[in-house]
């Protein structure tokens, strides 16, 4: 239709004109346009992250040795490991998961499934969007002010362990919520129809169902956890730490720390224990992705 | 059926967990001395905390010792607190830092100076008239509405934009360049705000060695690591140019670009608390031997002595 309008001047023409002209051409032209400009965008960002990777691995990759995961932290650069901060970690990450997974699952389970629609429900819905967005430095504060100083935790891997825990709780949540409302109603029906109670329906068919997603949620913000630096230097978590951490209340230090106080330091050395620190970490952040696929994977297939 | 296998997975991460625990906490387990000391403060002092707590720690293992770097107000924050042991500062504490000490009852501070620092003011390599300024010169390129093109500081100088990088204001290096170089020539002037800002000393230096017309600041330590690639300028604070080195900031010549760095304690801490004394003790003590290793300056043989005096009367 569009091609017969534009040629109206040349009725000797066959009506039928494969060859685009006009404002179809020009639509076309737009199309294929349009697919090298997104090529050239999603390139841009993959390069700058394969630019950002090959240089940190050369930097750092000569200071991935043995000694780097068994030293504690040192003045001399090339002594300086991360084994405090590796524990202090595992220990703080731990913690944060025990926390976040039952608490953060279970708001899902009964945003969803079991509590009445009304506008106090729109109110904290609306909220646990938000809080998703805010900085983590304001976690920090919170943290600071409420399990450092009120609560009196000092800052210890406790008080770390819950800090973290708050800044990744909403967006835990929502992804949990997402996950849980990709279940068919029609199953939840079918549960109910044939007599099963409300907690049978939602333990043995709507949570099977939701965990790939639960799952990914998950460990997606621990990944996000392992990362952060800001809030836990805002609660106080120390950088030289040269022992290995026993308790809860012990205080801590954790990778993402060490790397950022090698980053402000002078000396070559120590940027290239950075580099090396940030290889570990993206090691590490990678294993929870890569594992947060497989497992989604894994489920997707029962 | 496919929740029991995630509480299967979920099993076998407990025990991996547990076994992280048991691992984490054969920790050391000996006689001798025990405790915990927390120091906090400058960024600036910390590479000399660190190697102290690094040191003590070899001697005494029983003891640990934490470091942090919020800053030189931050630590003297949490040092009124009474969440720490020991705040690093690289600047003397204010009068109102005091007062919120003595708020919460803390009025036994000690202060003990280990290290001196000295800042240094680079510009690029290739600028061959800014060899030597002097502190009004410097004050009058740094001060809020200060000059902007380098033919204001000295008519002889070339027509050229003066850029600059400074230290963002969060950091000590900050505090006490106002101190020494605005307040101090000209009380009621402010440091200019429309120089590149940066807590990062990496990037003041790339930024001065990459622009023919900049001038910045920061420490000499860092100017010692970073140094070939600027030129540091002489300052002439009213007795001839004096350039910074670690002679002339010990002797007290490079003014007013020379300071202390000090740590705080309190007396009933080192009177009461054994591990924070012998911390203490040990900081004096080696200051000699660990303040160079990390690129700040000693200091002179009196003022060291005289520290050593002000603890004395806590010791066994």
């Amino acid at each position: 239709m569009a091609v017969t309008q534009t040629v109206p001047s040349a009725p000797h023409e066959p009506a039928v004109n494969l060859e685009a002209s006009g404002r179809v051409a020009r639509r076309q032209r737009l199309s294929r346009a349009s697919r090298y400009v997104l090529l050239g965008t999603a390139l841009l960002g993959v390069s700058a992250l394969v630019v950002l990777g090959i240089d940190t691995v050369m930097n750092g990759w000569g200071r991935v040795t043995p000694e780097f995961f068994t030293n504690y932290p040192s003045r001399f650069a090339d002594q300086a490991g991360l084994r405090s901060s590796i524990i202090g970690s595992v220990w703080v990450l731990s913690l944060t998961m025990a926390l976040v997974v039952p608490i953060g699952l279970g708001t899902a389970i009964w945003i969803e499934e079991f509590a009445p629609q009304n506008a106090v429900l729109g109110i904290i819905k609306i909220n646990l969007a938000n809080l998703a967005g805010v900085p983590s430095i304001i976690y920090g504060v919170l943290g600071l002010a409420i399990f450092v100083r009120f609560l009196s935790f000092g800052p210890s891997i406790l008080a770390g362990a819950l800090t973290l825990f708050l800044m990744i709780l909403p967006m835990t949540i929502i992804a949990a919520q997402e996950a849980i409302r990709q279940v068919p109603d029609s199953i939840r029906q079918g549960s109910l129809a044939l007599g099963a109670s409300q907690w049978q329906t939602v333990w043995g068919h709507v949570l099977p169902g939701a965990m790939p997603g639960m799952i990914t949620g998950v460990i997606l913000a621990m990944a996000r956890a392992a990362g952060e630096t800001a809030a836990l230097v805002m609660i106080g978590a120390f950088a030289f730490i040269a022992y290995d951490n026993t308790s809860i209340m012990d205080n801590f230090t954790v990778i993402p720390v060490q790397i950022y106080n090698w980053t402000t330091r002078p000396q070559e050395g120590f940027r290239a224990d950075a580099a090396a620190g940030i290889i570990v970490l993206m090691v590490i952040v990678l294993t929870f992705n890569i594992g947060a696929a497989v497992l989604r994977e894994r489920f997707r297939r029962h | 059926m496919v929740v029991q296998r995630v509480f299967g997975l979920g099993r076998r991460a407990l025990l991996v967990a547990a076994l992280g625990v048991l691992l984490a906490s054969c920790g050391y387990s000996g006689d001798g001395l025990r405790g915990n000391v927390r120091i906090d403060g400058s960024s600036t002092a910390y590479p000399i905390a660190e190697a102290v707590a690094e040191e003590f720690s070899k001697v005494e293992r029983g003891v640990r010792v934490d470091v942090g770097f919020s800053g030189t107000g931050g630590g003297l924050e949490k040092f009124c607190r009474g969440e720490i042991h020991v705040a690093n500062a690289s600047r003397p504490i204010t009068e109102r830092e005091v007062q919120t000490c003595a708020d919460k009852g803390i009025t036994d501070i000690l202060e003990l100076q280990v290290a001196i620092d000295a800042l240094t003011v680079v510009v690029h390599p290739s600028n061959d008239w800014a060899q030597c300024l002097t502190t009004r010169q410097v004050h009058d390129i740094f001060r809020h509405g200060g000059y902007t093109n380098w033919s204001q500081v000295d008519p002889s100088y070339p027509d050229r934009q003066i850029t600059g990088y400074a230290p963002g204001t969060d950091s000590g290096t900050f505090d006490y360049f106002v101190e020494a170089m605005i307040k101090g020539v000209d009380e009621t002037a402010f440091h200019r705000g429309d120089f590149t800002a940066s807590e990062d000393d990496n990037i003041l230096a790339q930024g001065v060695a990459n622009d023919t017309n900049a001038i910045g600041y920061f420490g000499f330590a860092y100017f010692v690591e970073v140094g070939q690639d600027l030129n540091a300028v002489a300052i002439d604070d009213g007795h001839g140019c004096i350039a910074p080195s670690f002679e002339v900031a010990r002797s007290g010549e490079y003014t007013p670009l020379s300071r202390p760095l000090l740590i705080y304690t309190r007396e009933s801490l080192l009177a009461e608390d054994e591990a924070v004394r012998t911390l203490v003790q040990f900081y004096i003590e080696s200051s000699d031997e660990l303040v160079p290793e990390v690129g700040y300056v000693t200091m002179p043989e009196d003022v060291h002595q005289a520290q050593v005096a002000k603890i004395a009367p806590f010791l066994p």
